[in-house]
């Protein structure tokens, strides 16, 4: 008996080798005939993708530097009792959506289409995937995933529990991003809709921006206002950030990152539109900053330069989507627009409740919507779809009729139910299970010393209560 | 000690940061010993002031002040209160205030000296 168990054994165990073996045979064979087609090497390589690879990787380290663009802005526009968890929460959504975007995001975003809906290949950058070509559109689409992410930081800022805050970069990164970016870029059912050419979005305005404003909001509403910014009465006080010229140094690197951020877009660095974007994404930044400060001076009689931040930064986020397709002037006309929009939009929030130290909502959002409605208008029909060729986009005021400005509504009006409510059910769920928001001593003395240990200032800025 | 208390007074002024160079310098060649400078906040009748940030006020109630604290002897109180004054003053809200205290024991560290030859 024990003689024929152990055989029996034997030839189980047997059985089970061979079968694995022939499995992992079955899937190196798989992989390798699968290999013949993917160029990890970058053997296929000529002088003219090179100069295409040389532009995509520059353009892509610009958006990554927009990275501490955002936490300087966030940093500057908060008070210094908080800054060294900002600091965290901006680096850690970099480092969490690098590692999620590569194992899931990626994969669900730009892999074989399903439906419309999602992808469906290219976890872990695995087989087919590694790939040269793969690789550098998988490193470009990070960096725009994570500035999606980082958006929200300054939303929920000197309240929102740090562990939260590693939960959400996992979300955003692993499906709300990836998912809406299917839908207009990675051959999802928007970017198929039969108007015009489909719902587009040249760099991100709805993609990126309207994404990250929208889940931002989502936070903000969830948490609540932070303890003394209204009155007994419910009327708004500001609390003044801890430094304006940190603010300031951090939309001049946004400015400068986004002239990768745009231009870059083209992916192709043969597109010679690269120099009409660049030139669009200047003229609508000055644009919007413009037209802040001339509200805000009207509105409080004051130059107030806090509001002309968050303007220019308004002007960026609306170019963002129609900077291929217009011409200069439009450009000038959309960042006038934004920063009206981005300042009703403010106060619009403020009056309601909602505390967006930041204004991620009012700039990311609100403009986010604008810049892919304004495609519908503006498009005059010189580029096509990230293509010198036809077909080209034009919008209503340039005869293309509104099919195009009806594909733009509906994309807008999708990226602001998905990320609401994704980002409304992941703030919602995790407030339910261990509860988003610090406690009220915490938040009166800082997040710093409570959450990471140390102030960010120790030995340099007394600080007020 | 009594009698030296009498004799010692300690102005403490609180007056407008953007003023203090031009307190100092009317200071100059005046007769007293030292000097100690701290900022400080606070607010009086007026009750802070409004500032506005990203569109929105806020108070600021306690507004930022510098606060000199000079010990003299009482014969040279009068022409610092006059200096301080002339020197300090806008005409506005939020000029400051200027007090004067007994001073009961003075000593300086390095010797142990006291009262006026610790002046």
């Amino acid at each position: 008996m024990n003689l024929r168990g152990s055989v029996t054994k034997i030839a189980i165990r047997g059985v089970l080798t061979f079968g694995l073996v022939c499995l992992i045979w079955l899937a190196w064979a798989g992989t390798g005939s699968v290999a013949l087609a993917a160029d990890p090497t970058g053997l296929g390589g000529t002088a003219d993708t090179a100069i295409d690879y040389v532009w995509i990787l520059v353009c892509a380290f610009l958006v990554m530097f927009m990275q501490p663009g955002f936490a300087m802005v966030g940093a500057g526009f908060t008070r210094a009792k908080n800054a060294g968890n900002f600091m965290t929460k901006n680096l850690m959504d970099f480092v969490i959506g690098s590692l999620t975007f590569f194992f899931v995001g990626y994969a669900l975003m730009m892999g074989g289409d399903w439906h419309g809906l999602w992808g469906t290949d290219g976890w872990l950058m695995l087989g087919d995937y590694y790939d040269v070509d793969k690789y550098l559109n998988m490193f470009w689409m990070l960096v725009f995933c994570a500035t999606a992410a980082t958006i929200v930081a300054g939303a929920v800022a000197e309240r929102l529990k740090f562990k939260a805050y590693l939960i959400y970069s996992v979300v955003v990164c692993a499906i709300i991003y990836p998912i809406y970016g299917h839908w207009v870029w990675g051959g999802g059912w928007l970017s198929s809709l039969p108007l015009g050419v489909g719902a587009v979005d040249f760099a991100g305005s709805g993609a990126v921006h309207a994404v990250g404003g929208f889940v931002a909001l989502a936070g903000v509403i969830v948490l609540g206002p932070r303890f003394g910014r209204y009155d007994k009465n419910g009327k708004p006080r500001a609390i003044p950030g801890h430094s304006i010229t940190l603010a300031t140094l951090g939309v001049f690197i946004l400015w400068f990152g986004w002239f990768g951020f745009n231009p870059g877009s083209t992916c192709n660095a043969h597109h010679l539109r690269i120099a009409i974007i660049a030139l669009n994404t200047n003229l609508a930044a000055a644009a919007g900053g413009l037209s802040t400060l001339l509200i805000s001076r009207w509105r409080t009689s004051k130059w107030d330069i806090g509001m002309l931040l968050n303007g220019i930064l308004a002007g960026l986020v609306a170019v963002t989507a129609p900077c291929a397709w217009v011409e200069g002037w439009a450009a000038i006309i959309i960042g006038l627009i934004s920063g009206v929009l981005m300042y009703a939009s403010v106060k619009f929030l403020e009056a309601r409740g909602v505390d967006d130290p930041v204004g991620a909502m009012s700039v990311h959002g609100a403009c986010g919507l604008w810049g892919l409605f304004s495609v519908g208008f503006f498009a005059d029909g010189t580029y096509g779809n990230y293509s010198v060729e036809a077909p080209y986009i034009t919008g209503l005021f340039y005869g293309g009729g509104g099919e195009q400005l009806l594909a733009q509504f509906i994309s807008g009006a999708v990226v602001v139910a998905w990320a609401f409510a994704t980002g409304y059910l992941t703030f919602k769920l995790m407030d339910k299970a261990f509860g988003i928001r610090v406690s009220p001593e915490e938040e009166l003395q800082g997040l710093d010393i409570q959450e990471h240990g140390t102030p960010a200032y120790p030995d340099f800025l007394a600080m007020p209560k | 000690m009594q009698e030296v208390g009498e004799r010692m007074k300690k102005i403490e002024a609180i007056i407008r940061a953007e003023r203090f160079e031009e307190v100092k310098e009317a200071l100059k060649g005046l007769s007293y010993p030292g000097m100690t400078k701290s900022i400080v906040e606070g607010h009086g009748k007026q009750k802070g002031l409004k500032q506005q940030f990203r569109g929105t006020t806020f108070e600021v109630e306690f507004t930022p002040k510098v606060k000199l604290e000079i010990v003299v002897f009482d014969e040279d109180v009068p022409q610092m209160l006059n200096a301080i004054t002339r020197s300090a003053r806008t005409g506005e809200t939020g000029d400051g205030k200027i007090f004067v205290l007994p001073v009961e024991t003075v000593v300086r560290v390095r010797t142990g000296d006291r009262d006026e030859s610790a002046i």
